[in-house]
C-alpha cells in the first residue's frame, strides 16, 4: 500500500512517533495487539448477531485510532473519569475488560460488567475502568459528564472528565447548555466529538451548515481542536494536550474526524443511503492496516509475529464466545433488585 | 415550639443539612443573591458561598443533568426548578436517566439528587405557572416523589431527601409557602419518607389527600363535624413509596373514602391510590370510592372565574364528603 509522508532515507530518521509520545516499543505493541483482538471481538459479535446470539450491536470499526488514542492519553495521565458513548466500543474494551466479559455484556447474560444483562451491551456503568454511561439518549451524557467535573471542582480534585459522543449527538440541545455551562465555571473537561460525518442516515451537511464542529467551542469560551482521529498518534498528542489545558484552563473541545466502517448498528443497511464505494476508500485509512504498517517500519513487528497475534486473537475471542455462551442468563426473580440505592 | 411557614421550614431544612454536610449543594435560577424567587434560599449565598450556591443559566436539562452528574461522585445536590411548569426541558434528565440509573448499572451507582419543585394552583398563575407535575413523577420507577402539606413535615420531608441515596422529586405547593403556618420545633429532627401522617382522625368517612388539599380537607372535616360526621383526614406526605398500609387501615375502620387532589383527574395519584383501595380492601367499602380532583384540562387557568372552577375547594369537598357518609 503504497503511503506519502514517509522521511526521506537521506535525512536523519526522526525519533519514532511513539516514542515522541512517551510510549516504550512494548506498551506501542501492547496497544496494537489490542486493537487486533479488539477487531476480532467486533467482528465476531456482528456474526453472532446474525446468528440471532447477540440482539444488537454497535460497531467503532474506524473510530479505534480515535478512541484507543485517547484513551491511552487518559491513562499516561491516571486522573481522568470516563462518560464514553455508545460506539466506544474499541474504547470500553481496551480499558481492561476480558473478552469473556465482553460477550456476556453482548448477550445480556451474568457477569456483564456495565449492567448485569439490563441493557443494551455497554451501557451502565465500568466504575472500576472509571466509566459511566447509563444511556442510550444521545449525549445526556454530556450533560451528566459536565456534572462530574463540576463535582470533582467542588470537591478539589484533579480530576479530568472526558466526554464523548458523535456529531449527531452534538444537534442536541443539551450538548448548547453542558459546553455553555463547563465554559461559565471553568471545569475541568475534555470534549471529545467522534465526527464520522453519519447521524445513522443523515449526513454531516443536513445536520449542521459548518463544516468543523470544533468552530463551535469559540462561542462557549474555550478551545476548539480538529484532530486527525484516523491516526493513533495525533489522537494521543490531542487528548494528552486537552487534558493538560482542562486541568490547568478549563473546557476544550476536540473533534476527532473519523470514519465509520460499518453500518450504525447491526440493525441498519448502509447500502440505503451510502455509496460502498466511500467506505472501501475510507477502509484504506483502516488503524488495523496504518499501524501494522507503522510497527513494520519501526522494526517491532513482523509479519510472522502479526499472523501469530491474530491467530491468538481468533483463539481468545473463541474461548470467550464459548464461554458466554454457556454463562447463565440473569434469574428472572433479579428483576427487581437494584430499583433504589440502599 | 416556633409557628413558621411551609417556606420557612423549607429554607431551614435546607440550611441545617447544607452546614450538616458539606457535599450538599444547590443550583438553580436566582437561587444566588436574590435568594431565589420564592426566597427559599435567601441569605445562602453569603453564608455558603458562590461553589455551594449556584445561579445557572435558564437552562432546565443542565440543572438536572449536571445535578445528575455531580451525584454519580457523590456530591448531595439539590436542583431547584423555579417553578414546575419549567420542568419538561429536565423531563429526560429526570424520567428518562435518573431514575434508571441504580437499576441500569445493576446497583453499581446510587443517585443522592433532590429536585425540588414550587408547583400547584390557586395562585393566579394560569397555564404555565400553576402546574400539577406530580403524577409523572409518581409514574416513573427508581423516583421518590415527596408533597409535603405542613411547615413540619416540609423540613422533616426535605432534611430525609436530602440523605436519600435516591432522586427524589420534592414538590412544594406555592399556595402553602405563606399561607400555612405551623409549629417546627427547634431541635434537628427528619421524618422518613414513605409514611402517611393522619392529620385528623374520625371514624365516619376517610379522606385522602396531599399538598393544600390536606388544608381544604381539615377545613371540610369541620364543616361536616357540626352536622355530625366524624371525618379521618389522611396525608400522603410521600406519594412514592405510597403509604399504602396507612390507607387501608383507615378505609377498614371507616368503609367510607374520598381521595382529593389538585392535580387532573385521569391517570392521578388518585386512581393509583382507589385502585389499591378496591383490590385490597373492596369488603370493607361501604360505599364506591370517591374522587375530588382537578378537571382534565391543562391546568387551572388564569381568569379567576376559571381557575375556582378547576379547584377542589372547602365546599366542594364538604358536599362530596357528605354524600358518601349518606350513601
Amino acid at each position: 500500500m503504497a503511503r506519502a509522508s514517509r522521511a526521506p532515507s537521506t535525512e536523519k530518521a526522526p525519533p519514532a512517533k511513539h516514542h515522541q509520545l512517551g510510549l516504550t516499543d512494548d506498551e506501542i505493541l501492547g496497544i496494537y495487539n489490542k486493537l487486533v483482538i479488539i477487531r476480532a471481538i467486533e467482528e465476531r459479535i456482528w456474526a453472532l448477531n446474525r446468528q440471532g446470539k447477540v440482539p444488537i450491536a454497535a460497531s467503532s470499526q474506524g473510530h479505534e485510532a480515535a478512541q484507543l488514542g485517547s484513551l491511552t492519553a487518559a491513562q499516561k495521565d491516571g486522573g481522568c473519569f470516563l462518560f464514553p458513548y455508545y460506539r466506544d466500543v474499541a474504547l470500553k474494551i481496551a480499558v481492561g475488560l476480558e473478552p469473556e466479559q465482553v460477550m456476556r455484556s453482548f448477550m445480556g447474560k451474568v457477569g456483564d460488567p456495565y449492567s448485569g444483562g439490563r441493557q443494551f451491551p455497554f451501557q451502565g456503568a465500568d466504575l472500576p475502568h472509571k466509566i459511566i454511561q447509563i444511556s442510550n439518549v444521545v449525549s445526556a451524557g454530556v450533560t451528566q459528564a459536565t456534572g462530574y467535573a463540576l463535582a470533582g471542582k467542588l470537591k478539589h480534585e484533579e480530576t479530568v472528565v472526558l466526554s464523548y459522543f458523535g456529531e449527531g449527538g452534538s444537534s442536541q440541545g443539551e450538548v448548547h447548555e453542558a459546553m455553555n455551562f463547563a465554559g461559565v465555571h471553568n471545569l475541568p473537561i475534555v470534549y471529545v466529538c467522534e465526527n464520522n460525518r453519519y447521524a445513522i442516515s443523515v449526513p454531516q451537511n443536513k445536520q449542521m451548515a459548518i463544516g468543523n464542529l470544533a468552530d463551535r467551542a469559540e462561542s462557549y469560551g474555550f478551545p476548539g481542536v480538529v484532530v486527525d482521529g484516523m491516526d493513533f498518534f495525533a489522537s494521543v498528542q490531542a487528548t494528552a494536550d486537552a487534558i493538560v489545558h482542562a486541568r490547568n484552563h478549563g473546557p476544550i473541545l476536540l473533534e476527532m474526524k473519523v470514519e465509520r466502517f460499518m453500518p450504525h448498528t447491526t440493525d441498519d443497511d448502509d447500502r440505503r443511503y451510502r455509496p460502498s464505494s466511500e467506505v472501501d476508500v475510507a477502509r484504506q485509512q483502516d488503524p488495523v492496516l496504518t499501524m501494522a504498517d507503522y510497527l513494520k517500519v519501526q522494526g517491532l513487528l513482523t509479519d510472522e509475529q502479526l499472523d501469530n497475534m491474530r491467530n491468538e486473537a481468533q483463539v481468545k475471542v473463541d474461548e470467550a464466545t464459548d464461554a458466554a455462551e454457556a454463562a447463565p442468563p440473569p434469574d428472572a426473580s433479579t428483576i427487581h433488585d437494584h430499583l433504589f440505592a440502599s | 415550639m416556633a409557628v413558621k411557614s411551609v417556606i420557612e421550614a423549607v429554607r431551614e431544612g435546607m440550611f441545617e443539612e447544607m452546614c450538616r454536610d458539606p457535599d450538599v449543594f444547590l443550583m438553580g435560577e436566582d437561587v444566588g443573591p436574590r435568594g431565589g424567587v420564592f426566597l427559599a434560599s435567601q441569605g445562602f449565598y453569603e453564608e455558603f458561598g458562590r461553589d455551594r450556591i449556584i445561579d445557572t443559566p435558564l437552562a432546565e436539562a443542565s440543572i438536572v443533568g449536571i445535578a445528575l452528574g455531580a451525584a454519580y461522585k457523590g456530591m448531595r445536590p439539590i436542583a431547584e426548578i423555579q417553578f414546575s411548569d419549567f420542568i419538561w426541558p429536565a423531563a429526560n434528565q429526570l424520567i428518562g436517566e435518573a431514575g434508571r440509573v441504580c437499576y441500569g448499572t445493576n446497583g453499581a451507582l446510587s443517585v443522592p439528587l433532590v429536585v425540588r419543585v414550587p408547583y400547584g394552583g390557586g395562585i393566579r398563575g394560569g397555564l404555565f405557572h400553576s402546574q400539577n407535575v406530580e403524577s409523572y413523577f409518581f409514574h416513573t420507577p427508581g423516583l421518590k416523589v415527596v408533597a409535603p402539606s405542613t411547615p413540619y413535615d416540609a423540613k422533616g420531608l426535605l432534611k430525609s431527601a436530602i440523605r436519600d441515596n435516591n432522586p427524589v422529586v420534592f414538590v412544594e405547593h406555592k399556595k402553602t409557602y405563606r399561607m400555612v403556618r405551623g409549629e417546627v420545633p427547634e431541635e434537628n429532627y427528619a421524618l422518613p419518607l414513605g409514611v402517611a401522617d393522619v392529620k385528623r382522625p374520625g371514624s365516619g368517612v376517610t379522606v385522602v389527600s396531599y399538598g393544600l388539599m390536606v388544608h381544604y380537607c381539615l377545613e371540610a372535616a369541620e364543616t361536616l363535624a357540626g352536622e355530625g360526621v366524624d371525618v379521618e383526614v389522611v396525608d400522603l406526605r410521600t406519594l412514592k413509596p405510597l403509604d399504602v398500609d396507612t390507607i387501608l387501615e383507615s378505609v377498614r375502620k371507616t368503609g367510607r373514602v374520598l381521595i382529593v387532589h389538585e392535580d387532573n383527574i385521569t391517570g392521578g395519584v388518585g386512581a393509583e391510590v382507589a385502585a389499591r383501595i378496591a383490590t385490597e380492601a373492596f369488603d370493607y367499602l361501604d360505599a364506591p370510592i370517591g374522587r375530588l380532583c382537578g378537571p382534565d384540562v391543562p391546568t387551572m387557568p388564569f381568569a379567576s372565574s376559571l381557575e375556582e372552577a378547576y379547584m377542589p375547594s372547602t365546599g366542594s369537598i364538604a358536599r362530596e364528603l357528605r354524600n358518601l357518609a349518606a350513601y
